[in-house]
């Protein structure tokens, strides 16, 4: 038990599934049973966010140790055991998991009209996942809700998906199972190797040098597959295209950072030596997929295809500075993740907006929007903005600290990776250009209807994130600082053991 | 609480305008950002007297912004004799400007928008202009980038203008990079990004070497070199000029805002506010000096034949900024701001004074379809006068000023880049000349080329539009001579003081008064020299022109067409990017990567599972047959040990 007196963790873990149980044995006909659901789904969230709200306020920034920490025997005699706390690596996540689940709700109040119980339990149960993925401390827990966040996503893109959904749900499933598999073997042969499962246990031992290496490909082809980095990343943009927007929310806003998640909990800390090792082809891999996708992205017709390339291509700015391993690089990229989960969350939210009105992705169907939707201009700019990077929006942030860590590595890797700043811009403002500004000339544009205020409530907690954490990031970063201080001087502590043992 | 009011009102004024606009109305918009503009400049102005001339410099801390390990950047309003220099200058430009918009947008759909981009504009280049590190430099930077970006397609309906606002934005972003990565350098080399410890640091770092691409570089040079880049980009420098000329697509009044007070002069304000830096960096400067002395001539070059009379203006500036660019170069850095500030007033006065112009002519714009006209405009026939003196550098206007210090510092420097600043400044003076007497000839003199309704209609401006005129042609006229002393006078240092730092070397400052005489009448005499060619060419020999044209038809096209930068940046990136990204799209993620990923795998396992159903033949001898190869294998291993 913890500080708090009850287990928080826990709750916020498994509070959605109660909520998807109550869902589940709702009687009655098709309307009540949907408009119980979104209401059970809609309280469920929004007291899940209220309770994390306690980690904001409670959670200690001064110390990389972590918290809230729940430990229950469960299968003791192995060394598995059930076991969830949070640091300053996960706290956000988790938050930003508990903030997102709520908004996606609300935004998909009357675009799902099928099955919404079925729907909405999807979503409760992937909240749970998240988070408790966010919060597992021990890797067979961890890998129980990694894996089990796949189930509910496949049936929501499957289900509620677009014309291909079953195509982009496989393909999906695919990538992604591909990577477990390996990550399970790896997870296999940690517990063989040290005795346990307990990550923090795990943290602390190390492994052989040689051995390292094969780990970290193992883990490598999980992560980067979600990250996605390239040249795994063909998944996504089927699977952005498909899922409906609020599943399109969760992919991009919380998903993609599991993989990032993961690198910083399982590759960096405990396999210091290979991350070292490794880190060029790392480099490369993000440097590729920065300018790759960032050109790919220039080419697209289709709105949502655009903005799941400019994932892979901001994505690509994190694994770099996740291994630079120093204090900019890493800062840099976990601010980016959760700048990215909001701002391209809302970007898809956007996208969500006229394709509810218009039924279509294709950018050559719009035009001249902001004569009849000057509200959804506004945001859809700001958002824009935000992912260009430009200073002020929670984008510029990340963005700038990542090169600024990448150019301590190498010079040369800035420069790419400093590309993306024009590429972004230029597919950005392009796809604004295209879909807002011009003449309205279509006839069935000229009917279109501006932000109603449910819209509204679900961009406007999204854009004062964007700007808050734009203005004022440091009450954001002070979360993490003291824990990724403790990563780099513990990665350079490793580093520099192994150096003195071949010394020896 | 003057400090934040001299930058905060203008924010002020743009959210009320933007986000109340609707409510208070078109009026309402109006009053609210002119009147916290005139707020923003009455404390500006008492600044710029408190702080150049009092010598009261001070730092307003506001809080964190960015802090990541010793990476700290805060929110702060940084007010020494640099910074002063600029708010006054760009609150009061503002404020005009503002007032003339109420005019001149009068009949505008969205009045509201305008002014409230107007305010913001301003308050991004005073957040620029008040910064106390680098970072926040950057976001006033990247803040003048977008609003230059929203206003200059404000009128979202044309197609070229969406295309003019796309490309500022880009174009200038290509700079970013090279500024973002100037920061990182910085940041590495002094472990810092405020300015106080940068420049305490850089002197201990002389001869400090990095490795770029395997090449071992002076890292103070390459942070001189990377932070001009984004000069470059930000002030429209040769190579990343091809985004200004496009701006005209703006209405008039952002031209005049762009082009005088906010927006391109951050570049020559940054290689001034990194002045500790870049005099540690010889080989930066000689870069600067070139780009600046080639970028006067060329845009001069092609100022020449432009017809769109905010073009000429435009290129004008471009070349201006030059001028501004190379006087840096050889570490007069006051001398560049005193052009600075004195361009300020006259450009913004052309601007204006073309925006009258094009608001009697009912929006035309071609000078060739111009003429004979300055009866029935005359405050603006006479204030395109005085703002064509000034940057002619007719002497007593402004520009002589400090164009002709501008130019003797460069002689002055004595160094092989200094004198070829001097020269290719010497050509352009005659250039800028040549084309503002040109233009003033087409546009009002001669027999009237437009129509005769348009001619009916032609009118003066109403007085919101002609005081800011007559009120900036007034500083066009004395802020030379009233300022020359302070700025670039003998005691220009006490003037100064920590805002400028230059190295005990460079005595280019203090030689550019002793220079010989045929150097300080040089410019003046090639500025007259300027006038007469245009008043032949124009007024006495009008058909001459064409002639000429005609018989150097390869040069003049090449002049007419910018030197075909545009066409060969088309070429070399734009193009290309958007054949790249759709082979990326289609071959490599299509064709390689989806091919032998995941659809050639599920293929793959169809043709498996076809295989194995194709053993599956149903005749039992067929299993059994298999069976017993089975056991002979089985048994094989077993019997040689492998199992």
């Amino acid at each position: 038990m913890n500080a708090l007196g009850f287990p928080l963790l826990s709750l916020i873990t498994f509070l959605p599934l109660a909520g998807a149980a109550i869902i589940a044995s709702v009687r009655g006909d098709e309307e009540t049973v949907a408009r119980n659901a979104r209401w059970t789904a809609l309280w469920t969230s929004g007291i899940v966010l209220l309770l994390s709200l306690i980690l904001w306020f409670r959670f200690d920034r001064t110390t990389a140790e972590f918290q809230f920490v729940e430990r229950a025997v469960w299968l003791g005699e192995w060394g598995i055991g059930y076991h969830m706390g949070v640091d300053g690596l996960s706290v956000l996540f988790v938050l930003l998991s508990t903030a997102l689940t709520p908004i996606c709700v609300v935004a998909s109040w009357e675009s799902i009209t099928a099955r919404v119980r079925e729907y909405m339990i999807a979503f409760l149960v992937l909240e749970t996942m998240m988070v408790g993925m966010f919060c597992a401390l021990d890797f067979v827990v961890f890998y129980v809700f990694f894996e089990g966040v796949l189930i509910p996503m496949f049936l929501i893109i499957g289900v509620w998906g677009g014309p291909r959904r079953v195509y982009a749900a496989f393909k999906f499933f695919l990538y992604t199972l591909l990577g477990s598999v390996l990550m399970l073997l790896a997870l296999i042969w940690l517990y063989l190797d040290a005795g346990t499962t307990d990550i923090p246990t795990l943290i602390a031992h190390r492994v052989a040098p040689a051995a390292q290496v094969w780990l970290f490909l193992a883990f490598f082809a999980s992560f980067a597959v979600k990250v996605p980095m390239w040249p795994l990343h063909t998944w996504l943009p089927d699977a952005h295209v498909e899922a409906p927007t609020a599943g399109s929310v969760i992919l991009a806003g919380v998903l993609l950072k599991m993989g990032g998640y993961g690198f910083l909990r399982f590759s960096l800390p405990m396999l210091p030596d290979a991350s070292a090792e490794l880190a060029p082809f790392v480099f490369a891999l993000s440097i590729v997929a920065i300018i790759y996708t960032s050109l790919v992205a220039l080419a697209q017709t289709d709105v949502k295809k655009l903005i799941a390339y400019s994932s892979v291509a901001h994505m690509g700015l994190v694994t770099l500075g996740l291994f630079t391993f120093n204090t900019q690089g890493i800062e840099g990229a976990i601010f980016q993740m959760l700048s990215h989960g909001i701002v391209s969350g809302a970007l898809f939210l956007v996208v969500g907006v006229i394709y509810d009105r218009m039924h279509t992705r294709e950018i050559a169907a719009y035009g001249g929007l902001v004569h009849r939707m000057p509200r959804y201009a506004l945001f859809f700019m700001l958002f824009t903005m935000a992912s260009v990077g430009l200073p002020g929006t929670s984008g510029f942030v990340g963005e700038f600290l990542a090169i600024v860590g990448a150019w301590q590595v190498n010079r040369l890797l800035a420069l790419l990776a400093a590309t993306g700043m024009v590429l972004g811009a230029a597919y950005m403002l392009w796809l604004y250009r295209r879909v807002i500004f011009g003449l309205l000339t279509k006839n069935e544009l000229k009917h279109l209807l501006d932000l109603s205020p449910r819209e509204v409530a679900v961009f406007a907690p999204l854009a004062v994130l964007t700007l808050w954490m734009g203005i004022y990031p440091s009450s954001f970063s002070s979360f993490y600082a003291a824990s990724v201080a403790n990563l780099i001087a513990q990665h350079q502590a490793a580093i520099q053991a192994t150096r003195q043992l071949a010394g020896l | 609480m003057i400090e934040a009011g001299s930058v905060f009102f203008p924010l002020l004024g743009a959210l009320v305008a933007g986000f109340l606009g609707r409510a208070i109305g078109d009026r309402g918009a109006q009053v609210a950002t002119v009147g916290c503009m005139t707020l923003a400049s009455l404390c500006g102005v008492w600044l710029f007297f408190d702080v150049a001339f009092a010598g009261n410099a001070r730092t307003v801390e506001l809080g964190t912004w960015i802090a990541s390990g010793t990476l700290e950047a805060s929110w702060a309003l940084r007010f020494d004799t640099l910074s002063a220099v600029m708010v006054g200058m760009v609150t009061v430009i503002s404020t005009l400007i503002h007032l003339y918009s109420v005019g001149y947008m009068s009949h505008d759909r969205s009045i509201p928008r305008f002014m409230a981009y107007l305010s913001l504009f301003t308050f991004a280049m005073l957040m620029l202009v008040t910064a106390d590190n680098l970072v926040q430099l950057f976001f006033g930077w990247e803040g003048v980038g977008l609003c230059s970006y929203l206003l200059i397609g404000f009128w979202y309906d044309r197609e070229s203008a969406n295309a003019a606002a796309i490309k500022a934005f880009l174009v200038n972003r290509v700079g970013d990079i090279g500024f973002a990565l100037g920061i990182a350098g910085v940041y590495m080399l002094t472990d810092s990004v405020a300015f106080d410890a940068i420049f305490a640091a850089v002197p201990a770092l002389t001869g400090r070497t990095i490795d770029v691409a395997g090449i071992s570089v002076n890292a103070v040079e390459l942070c001189g070199v990377l932070l001009f880049i984004g000069a470059m980009g930000k002030s429209a420098q040769l190579f990343l000029h091809t985004w200004l000329p496009d701006a005209m697509e703006g209405p008039t009044p952002v031209s005049a805002l762009i082009h005088a007070a906010t927006m391109v002069t951050a570049g020559v304000f940054l290689v001034a506010r990194m002045s500790p830096l870049f005099e540690l960096a010889p080989f930066a400067l000689s870069v600067v000096t070139v780009i600046g002395a080639s970028t006067a001539l060329f845009a001069a070059t092609v100022g020449c034949v432009q017809n769109d009379i905010k073009r000429v203006i435009a290129y004008s500036t471009c070349s201006q900024l030059g001028y501004m660019f190379f006087a840096a170069g050889v570490s007069a850095y006051p001398a560049a701001i005193f052009h600075l500030f004195t361009h300020a007033f006259f450009k913004a006065l052309l601007f204006l004074g073309a925006g009258s112009v094009i608001h009697a002519m009912g929006d035309e714009q071609d000078i060739r379809r111009m003429g004979g006209i300055w009866r029935k405009v005359p405050i603006t026939y006479a204030v395109m006068w005085i703002g064509s003196l000034a940057l002619a550098g007719v002497p007593f206007f402004a520009g002589y000023y400090s164009k002709d210090m501008v130019l003797e510092v460069a002689w002055a420097a004595g160094t092989g880049v200094g004198r070829y600043a001097f020269v290719c400044g010497i050509l352009a003076a005659f250039l800028t000349a040549f084309y503002s007497w040109r233009l003033l000839i087409l546009t009002f003199h001669g027999a009237p080329r437009a129509d005769a309704h348009t001619m009916e209609h032609v009118h003066e401006s109403p007085p919101v539009m002609t005081v800011p005129l007559i009120l900036l042609a007034l500083g066009a006229v004395v802020a030379g001579a009233v300022f020359y002393d302070p700025f670039v006078g003998h005691h220009f240092g006490e003037f100064w003081r920590e805002a400028i730092r230059i190295a005990p070397g460079n005595h280019a400052m203090e030689a550019a008064h002793d220079v010989a005489l045929w150097v300080k009448l040089l410019p003046v005499l090639m500025g007259v020299s300027g006038i007469a060619t245009a008043y032949l060419l124009y007024m006495v020999f009008p058909t001459v022109p064409a002639l000429l044209a005609e018989r150097f038809r390869g040069l003049y096209l090449f002049l007419l067409n910018k030197w075909y930068f545009d066409e060969l940046y088309d070429r070399l990136f734009v193009r290309p990017a958007m054949r790249l990204g759709v082979a990326l799209w289609k071959g490599g993620d299509g064709g390689i990567i989806d091919r032998f990923g995941p659809d050639g795998l599920a293929a793959a396992t169809v043709r498996a599972t076809r295989a194995i159903v194709r053993v599956q033949t149903g005749l039992v001898y067929h299993y059994a047959f298999a069976m017993l190869i089975g056991i002979v294998v089985l048994v094989t291993l077993f019997a040689t040990g492998r199992l």
